[in-house]
């Protein structure tokens, strides 16, 4: 599969008042073509801040590109300046928000606001846009598109308003759909409903999607691989599979753990002790350790790389040096690993490795 | 939305009529009268001139009639010029007002969008700090200091400007313009300053941008309606402060205007054509506060058309 | 992601103890409110220059007055009109005395055989300017505080009562105050001022008769909001009677906008009183306040500026400070404007 996306070592600090803060300490990902990407994390992790740095959507002046590469068609979108950056947002890539409520702009119809990108970045005129856009309507599952697209956003639902969202971001047909947390604010059951529908529109229109969240469910749902992000870096990167069934890094452990789940006999619900590091001083060496059981001496010296578990499976924790010693993951993360062909708990009959 | 408009339309003749009715018994209530303007008078030609004013008829007959005349735009006679109706002065010197006000209006309220633009839009840069200079300055620096200035350095000093005239040219109508611009324009200023930094930092135009919208197109299409809107609701204090700003003005520069008649009659005790004028000037106020009410229902999509969830 | 292993020490790998307290430790002190925004305005150099232009006119009101060799009452005719004079400063050219009679530049103290300093100068009653300009200041900044201060009270009784008793009681206030709004200040002013005999009292009166509207409508606003939040809500649960919760929980939270919002109704009173006077129905003569002496000055500003020039800084200057000085609260005050 080819590689839409390459994210490359990228750093990239906010300049405040109080100092300098690395939101995002290195980050390396690729998107493949077709796939969807969820990448999780908890507030602070820097999820938000990668995805809306590769739209270049942060403030000009108070934030900035300390290192790397973001390479997309040949690319490297750090380095282009803010009027090339139009021509790919809306087009290429494109973004969908995280509250429905107040991402739309309440004195403009939805009609104006789904025109938008298709009268820029496509050679129509205003009524060939307006037949797009209400069929871009119908294709979200708006019922009643053409006397719907000259009303305004207060007149619809939250559903409805993400639907409205999704159709804007999908009005050039992007490469690239880039999910912040679209279902976070939204009622569960109408978050079903949303989340069927990307996944109906992906397999219609064939875009990548980076899906942002912080819930495994969700994750579960939609994602083809996941990266987990800690601390403004990412710390293991896997299919999706992979990661919920054979995690290594402990940060995953702490929150598969997290997850009230009906199988396990477990009494206490685990939480993750601790709170996500300051980034104005970011710890040296691994910056989950302070909250984990399983540190070692060198987690508070160096800063753990990469290592291979498989070809698509990778962490980011001293534990998977060959010199550290083995330990055992929370009970719950083992009874998962039981499930995973490949593990080190595998209970199953059949042999070989993953 | 018509609930809203018949709401607003009874408040309002609720307030014109206490304000009426006040204004009644204050009068009344008042030292001097057209009486006592008048040398002595023995009995009989007191009771006659009483009886010309009606003011030997019961109290409750004197407010019926009062509130008759009201409503027909009869505000009773000048006590200095006895035959000069009221409404018939007010009118006569409406235009010079009216002009001045609008130019005024118009003026301050364009450039103070322009400087709150610039302010929002640049902020925390040179643009920024000098309007809001500017709108500090138009705000704090009373409009008769200001107007006493400008006569003095563009009109006495450097000539550019008459003085105190009023001809039917332009010419005279600029220097108070100016002064009188300069209230609406330090409140647009800050006003649309304070919306647009809110409305910039909303969800909605990191949407826009995302979009691919360029900077032009986010602060105008976008993010420009949704600051201008609020504006409206300005403008019913805009209006008032017009109104005050057209009393000092106009006689700072001797123009023949309503807020000049209106400063006359104090000083010279006229409270016929006091009364008249702060009556004029109620109505006045009242109905633009009504306008302002109801053109903002309609200008907002969001009370214009409430309902159709489904 | 290399697949290079440096080779590290055996000790690397011993399994430690974290003392998870240690994470949970807050990096920075925490600040209460009233710090948090002492430390913003600090940095507002428009509002720390205003804090010390206002302290400077506040302090020259009262000091003024004593410091001049000349007394604000007495008219000395022959001393009439004189432009100012400062010791010191006459040597630079300016507030040497020197005024134009009959289109020359005369030294007019010379001509005139006065050998004190007016610093100010005089008017047309030989009354000294520098202390009539003070005591004038001191009469505008009483009015306008007093009648702040009543805004203040009555607004926030009348909009705190309201909201926080809400339901019927609310409705009718807010009915009542709706009307009122409706009707101008501007008429309501003149009204009582014709009513009432013209000085400070009648002043205050008319100024604060609707001044008090706008705070109460803020306070209303802001009551309404902090009563439904949650902590309001716990307290509540947790037992805490009105008086509490009013004292504790609301008013620290109100306090900050009703600071703004007095810090704009001085300015706005001084202006009132001064354009009443203006136009004829503030303080009457002898007294003085800003409003009274810039109407003097004004007639006079071909031949005299300098009777204008004062007062109209001075009014300038208090407007400016108090505006800037709200500007930099409100923006203290503001939450969402946090680093």
């Amino acid at each position: 599969m080819e590689k839409i996306l390459e994210v490359k070592d990228l750093e990239l600090s906010f300049h405040t008042f109080a100092g300098e803060v690395k939101a995002i300490r290195g980050v390396n990902f690729d998107l493949l073509k077709g796939e969807t990407l969820a990448i999780v994390g908890e507030s602070g992790s820097g999820k938000s801040v990668t995805t809306k740095s590769i739209m270049r959507l942060l403030p000009e002046h108070s934030s900035e590109f300390k290192n790397g590469h973001i390479l997309f068609n040949g690319k490297d979108l750090t380095k282009l300046s803010d009027r090339e950056m139009q021509k790919i947002r809306g087009k290429d890539i494109s973004m969908i928000f995280q509250d429905p409520m107040t991402s739309l702009n309440p004195t403009m119809t939805i009609g104006n606001q789904i025109m938008e990108p298709i009268l820029k970045h496509r050679k129509v005129n205003k009524t060939e846009a307006r037949k797009v856009a209400i069929d871009l309507l119908r294709l979200v599952g708006m019922p009643k598109p053409e006397l719907r697209i000259k009303q305004y956003p207060h007149q619809f639902s939250g559903g409805q308003r993400q639907r409205i969202v999704i159709a804007i971001a999908l009005a050039c047909n992007p490469q690239i759909l880039i999910a912040d947390e679209p279902t976070t604010a939204l009622d569960v059951t109408i978050q079903a409903q949303i989340l069927e529908l990307m996944k109906d529109l992906q397999k219609k229109i064939d875009t990548s999607i980076i899906f942002i969240t912080h819930d495994l469910g969700v994750v579960a749902n939609v994602a083809d691989r996941v990266a987990v992000m800690y601390g403004g870096k990412i710390v293991e990167i896997g299919t999706v599979d992979e990661i919920f069934y054979n995690p290594q890094h402990p940060y995953t452990w702490g929150l598969l753990s997290s997850m009230p789940s009906l199988d396990v006999e477990e009494e206490k619900l685990y939480a993750i002790p601790g709170t996500p590091p300051d980034l104005l001083n970011p710890p040296k060496g691994d910056a989950f350790a302070l909250r984990s059981d399983y540190a070692m001496q060198i987690d508070l010296e160096e800063d753990p790389p990469f290592f291979q578990v498989s070809d698509t499976h990778s962490a980011a924790t001293w534990l998977l040096h060959p010199d550290a010693p083995q330990v055992e993951p929370p009970l719950s993360i083992i009874e998962r690993m039981k499930k995973f062909p490949g593990s080190r708990y595998f209970t199953g009959t059949e042999g070989g490795t993953n | 939305m018509a609930k809203y408009i018949v709401k607003r339309v009874i408040y309002m003749f609720i307030t014109l009529f206490l304000i009426a009715t006040a204004t009644f018994f204050l009068m009344k209530a008042l030292p001097g009268s057209p009486i006592s303007s008048a040398p002595k008078l023995n009995a009989t030609q007191l009771a006659i001139v009483e009886a010309k004013y009606g003011l030997d008829q019961p109290i409750a007959v004197q407010y019926g009639k009062y509130m008759l005349n009201l409503a027909k735009g009869d505000l009773g006679n000048s006590f200095q010029f006895k035959n000069a109706s009221v409404t018939d002065l007010i009118v006569s010197r409406l235009g010079p007002s009216v002009i001045l006000g609008t130019q005024g209006l118009i003026l301050g309220v364009a450039i103070g969008i322009a400087l709150g633009m610039i302010a929002a839009l640049r902020q925390n840069s040179i643009w920024d700090y000098g309007s809001t200079f500017i709108a500090v300055l138009g705000i704090s620096i009373p409009s008769f200091v200001f107007a006493t200035f400008l006569q003095y350095w563009l009109g006495v000093k450097w000539q550019i400007f008459p003085v105190a005239l009023w001809k039917d040219g332009w010419m005279s109508s600029v220097l108070p313009s100016i002064a009188l611009a300069m209230g609406p324009l330090a409140t647009s200023a800050r006003f649309i300053r304070t919306e647009m930094i809110e409305v910039l930092s909303s969800d909605y135009i990191t949407l826009a941008k995302s979009k691919g919208a360029s900077g032009f197109e986010v602060a105008f299409k976008h993010a420009f309606r949704n600051a201008l809107i609020p504006l409206v609701t300005v403008l019913g204090p805009l209006a008032a402060g017009l109104l005050t700003g057209s009393l000092v003005i106009e006689q700072i520069f001797a123009i023949p205007g309503i807020g000049e008649q209106f400063v006359k009659s104090i000083m010279s005790n006229d409270f016929s054509i006091i009364m008249g004028t702060t009556l004029f000037f109620s109505v006045f106020l009242v109905f633009v506060i009504f306008i302002v009410d109801i053109l903002y229902g309609i200008i907002d999509p969001r009370i214009r058309l409430s309902g159709g969830n489904d | 992601m290399s697949s290079e292993l440096k080779k590290l020490p055996a000790e690397s790998f011993e399994r430690i103890t974290i003392d998870s307290s240690h994470s949970e430790r807050i990096a920075k002190p925490s600040l209460s409110f009233w710090q948090d925004a002492w430390l913003r305005i600090r940095k507002n150099k428009a509002a720390i220059v205003s804090i010390f232009i206002l302290v400077f006119i506040l302090i020259m009101a009262f000091v003024g007055p004593m410091i001049s060799p000349h007394d604000a009452e007495t008219q000395t005719i022959t001393h009439a009109n004189l432009p100012p004079k400062v010791p010191g400063f006459e040597k630079l050219g300016f507030l040497d005395g020197v005024g134009t009679m009959a289109g020359k530049e005369v030294d007019l103290y010379e001509m005139k055989k006065v050998d004190t300093y007016y610093w100010f100068g005089t008017d047309g009653l030989g009354r000294d300017m520098f202390s009539r300009v003070w005591e004038g200041t001191q009469i505008s900044l009483f009015i306008a505080f007093m009648a702040a201060l009543i805004d203040m009270i009555i607004g926030v009784a009348y909009g705190g009562v309201s909201a926080f008793y809400g339901g019927r009681v609310d409705d009718m206030m807010q009915r009542v105050v709706e009307i009122l709004y409706g009707i101008p200040t501007l008429v309501i002013v003149i009204l009582m001022i014709l009513f009432m005999e013209p000085g400070v009292t009648a002043i205050i009166i008319a100024i604060t008769i609707t001044g008090w509207i706008g705070m109460s409508r803020i306070v209303r606003g802001q009551v309404l909001r902090y009563k439904n939040q949650e902590f309001v809500l716990a307290s509540r649960t947790l037992g805490a009677s009105n008086p509490r919760i009013i004292t504790k929980h609301i008013l620290p939270n109100i306090l900050g906008i009703i600071i703004i919002n007095t810090m704009f109704t001085i300015p706005g009173a001084i202006f009132f009183e001064a354009f009443l006077s203006f136009i004829g129905l503030g303080l009457q003569p002898p007294a003085a306040s800003l409003g009274t002496l810039i109407n003097d000055g004004y007639k006079l500003v071909q031949y005299q500026p300098h009777i204008l020039l004062f007062p109209s800084i001075i009014l300038s200057l208090l407007m400016i400070a108090f505006n800037l000085l709200g500007d930099g609260l409100r923006d203290a005050f503001d939450p969402k404007m946090k680093d």
